[in-house]
């Protein structure tokens, strides 16, 4: 048995450390940790509850949008508020932009260079995959930085700028948009569509969105070789290596729901836990057995929570808490979302291979496919002359909860109001779930899972397969401590 | 590659105590896109944590050949704050895989680097990680807030002179770091070429409020009340757009946008202390009516006078459209008398 620390990755967003059992040359046990603390949640306490869509968005910058929704819809939950029509729309474009930027980066920029890696260059595929996607290099990064940059116009024009926006308020958004920003954004959406079309997919997005089984799937890489498309790409290489057999977590999913239009989700909440479940967040509990925290003994909902840092304890080898679902610990993310949604073509997968390394990026591309279909409705129902923002007053004392799905999965914010201040604002992102420590009852976290029998290969000191597995997650580090 | 080329600069970029927004700010580069850009000047990118393929023992093996000056270090950009706490022991961030400060890291690369650029307000002065109480005891490269100091000290200068150099912004534009990149690489950037906060005066010698598109409701003290409001929010919303150093409204964001153009305030992020405003950042504190902070530079005499004639002169257009949130009045034609 050897042990073996595994740090710092990148191509994450923030610090990450995998500590490793390796037995046999496989990977026995995992722990994982989170190494940076700066503390959201008690510079939060005592600011006016508007100055949380000032402080939240910047817990990341990666998902710094999805921080404003659920910072947004706590406020609106804690005033009663609901957002207009043009809001919710507003919103719904705002949100998907960065989801769809960040599925993007995380397949180009952070997950796909793994495979361009020395360790492979005898495999069939690696000239392709090499002269395509090796990291700063590759050429697939000088199309997309562009892509992604024309796509992020929208931004521009609905938020005022990425990351960072004030834009997204409880009652709406700040910036109506008219007739010719409509246009606008059609004719960005279009040219957007057309990257996706002709380099990720070589072809359509509704025969992305239409393959509905695994032989729907086998089918489409049959008739699509490995140079086509990034996608049949991921296809090829995913097929040889057997990704499909790599990184299985708990295969129990949680998803709150994404893209709220007038008062019901575009892609449906709830849990998957051998079967759809309704979601009752009143069991979200944190854990802080395992973390550097202290000052709070139980599990608690997170209305509750406390976050204070404590001293070194034994057992304790992270700054994130471990957030947990009835006590269970559940996977998130694209691949959640859509199993939870009911997509056909994950349904399939899920119940043949469950979750797992390509699974998730087949999730996340054909989330990409959906979302920008969604964006193209979204923009033609927004009605210019129509209220972008409703208004009230914020209660003196009053509490209230935002979710929100983040490219990476459920993110949630608790706020409680006394005299005006903040007296409670405890948040829980996505790669809390998902790259949480033990519990009290020493249930590892999904990535410690899903990293457990994880091979390395010939002459390996650092398995690259560990490399896949952690990305796999698309984890957001600076999310998850915050 | 003509012999007459310059060496490639090699540069290596670091994160701490930070959200990583401004790495992902520059990936929105344009015309040309970042990997173009740094190529067309010559530089050499050591590391990124978004961009590199190296990651764990690869990259602590680099960072170690850098300490022992194995590898030359042109420049370190460090985005995010310094973390010190808690209780100044640096523990708050340990470098992964090296079980070591990243604190203690920063300082003896910063040391051996040629220039050393903060990017973004956080490793400026200590931006959003310092508010509050500042639990993770967070400070910038050379400074705390306003004070000199931070990790390098008030002494610091790099070997031709400068200091730390700070490219403040929460998150930082992404031409305001490459054009810095570029001008250092060429040796065009002197002492005199940053402000007092250390900032490059290539951005910071302009205002929020050039090109501000609702100057005519600013004039006017035709003012937003409300968000999505499309009047002036100097007077009610916290705007602090005529006292920020920086060129967003001149230099858009994201293709059209700026923070006013989003409708919402300015909330001055390329200054030390932007994260404390001391009232909420939303709501213009005011004395009397008179809102506390004035536009940079403008006697306070002079700016009552100008805004209460201002104000009996607003025309009803720039009244009505100030509190909507699209255009209810266009603007007229004058009527010419034949």
């Amino acid at each position: 048995m050897s042990r073996r620390i595994m740090g710092p990755f990148n191509r994450v967003e923030g610090d990450l450390e995998v500590d490793l059992d390796i037995q046999q040359g496989q990977v026995a046990s995992a722990q994982v940790s989170s190494s940076l603390y700066r503390g959201f949640e008690q510079i939060l306490q005592g600011k006016e509850p508007w100055d949380a869509l000032v402080y939240t968005p910047r817990i990341c910058g990666i998902c710094s949008v999805s921080q404003s929704v659920a910072a947004a819809r706590a406020l609106a939950d804690a005033q009663g508020l609901s957002a207009t029509t043009n809001g919710d729309l507003a919103i719904n474009l705002i949100l998907a932009n960065e989801n769809i930027a960040d599925h993007l980066t995380h397949f180009y920029l952070f997950f796909m260079p793994d495979f361009a890696r020395q360790t492979y260059s005898k495999e069939s595929w690696y000239p392709m995959v090499a002269e395509r996607f090796t990291a700063q290099t590759g050429s697939a990064t000088r199309e997309l930085l562009p892509a992604r940059a024309q796509f992020m116009h929208l931004m521009g024009l609905l938020a005022g700028k990425w990351p960072h926006s004030l834009a997204i308020q409880p009652g709406g958004t700040t910036r109506s948009v008219e007739m010719q920003e409509k246009a606008r954004i059609q004719a960005i959406l279009y040219g957007f569509r057309q990257f996706l079309q002709t380099k990720l997919f070589g072809d359509s997005l509704e025969n992305i969105v239409a393959l509905d089984s695994i032989q729907a799937l086998e089918q489409w890489r049959a008739d699509h070789k490995a140079d086509s498309s990034d996608f049949s790409l991921f296809l090829e290489l995913a097929n040889q290596l057997h990704l499909s057999r790599l990184g299985r977590a708990s295969d129990r999913f949680m998803s709150y729901g994404a893209y709220v239009l007038d008062g019901s989700p575009t892609f449906k909440q709830g849990v998957w836990d051998d079967g759809i479940q309704t979601l009752d967040t009143q069991t979200i509990t944190e854990d802080i057995s395992h973390s550097w925290m202290s000052h709070q003994k139980d599990p608690k909902h997170p209305f509750n929570g406390i976050t204070m840092p404590g001293a070194e304890i034994e057992q304790a080898y992270t700054w994130c808490k471990a957030p947990r679902l009835n006590g269970r610990v559940m996977e998130v993310g694209a691949l959640a979302r859509q199993q939870i949604d009911g997509h056909p073509l994950i349904r399939e997968l899920v119940l043949h291979s469950g979750g797992n390394v390509q699974n998730r990026v087949v999730a996340r591309l054909l989330e990409i496919a959906r979302g920008v279909i969604l964006m193209e409705q979204w923009v033609k129902a927004i009605k210019p002359k129509e209220p972008f923002c409703n208004h009230n007053a914020m209660p003196k004392e009053t509490q209230g909860y935002g979710l929100v799905e983040a490219a990476r999965g459920s993110l949630g914010h608790w706020i409680k109001i006394k005299r005006g201040r903040i007296l409670n604002y405890q948040i829980i992102a996505p790669t809390t779930w998902n790259f949480s420590p033990r519990d009290n009852q020493d249930q590892p976290g999904a990535l410690e899972l899903a990293l457990q029998g994880a091979k390395m290969r010939k002459g390996e000191s650092e398995p690259v397969s560990v490399q896949h597995i952690v990305r796999s997650f698309d984890p957001c580090m600076v999310c998850t401590v915050h | 590659m003509s012999e007459s080329k310059a060496q490639a600069l090699n540069l290596l970029w670091l994160q701490s105590g930070g959200c990583g927004g401004c790495s992902l700010s520059l990936l929105c580069a344009e015309g040309p896109d970042m990997m173009t850009l740094f190529e067309s000047a010559g530089i050499n990118l050591l590391w990124h944590p978004s961009l590199s393929e190296a990651s764990g023992s690869e990259l602590i093996e680099l960072l170690e050949n850098i300490v022992s000056k194995k590898v030359r270090l042109d420049i370190l950009c460090l985005e995010g704050s310094v973390v010190r706490g808690p209780n100044g022991t640096g523990l708050f961030h340990r470098l992964s895989g090296t079980g070591k400060p990243m604190r203690d890291w920063i300082e003896k690369l910063a040391r051996l680097a040629t220039h050393v650029i903060a990017v973004g307000s956080c490793a400026a002065y200590g931006g959003i990680t310092a508010a509050g109480s500042n639990p993770s005891e967070a400070c910038g490269l050379q400074y705390e807030d306003q004070m000199l100091g931070g990790l390098l000290g008030s002494d610091y200068q790099d070997s031709s002179g400068l200091p730390v150099i700070n490219i403040a912004g929460c998150p930082v534009h992404p031409n305001w770091v490459t054009e810095t990149l570029v001008q250092l690489v060429f040796g065009e950037l002197q002492v005199d070429d940053l402000d007092e906060w250390g900032r490059p005066r290539s951005y910071a010698d302009h205002l929020v409020h050039h090109g501000c598109t609702r100057n005519e409701f600013y004039e006017y003290k035709a003012s937003a009340e409300k968000p999505s409001d499309l009047g002036c929010m100097m007077e009610h919303m916290g705007c602090l757009g005529t006292q920020a150093h920086a060129d967003c409204n001149t230099r858009l964001w994201n293709g059209e946008g700026s923070c006013l153009r989003g409708g919402y305030a300015c909330v001055n992020c390329t200054a030390p202390g932007f994260e404390e405003p001391g009232h909420t950042f939303t709501r213009t504190p005011k004395i009397a009516g008179i809102p506390i902070g004035l536009p940079t530079d403008m006697p306070k005499a002079w700016f009552v006078a100008l805004a209460s004639l201002s104000k009996a002169a607003t025309p009803t257009r720039l009244r009505e459209n100030a509190v909507a949130d699209h255009i209810r009045v266009p603007p007229t034609r004058r009527k010419v008398k034949k």
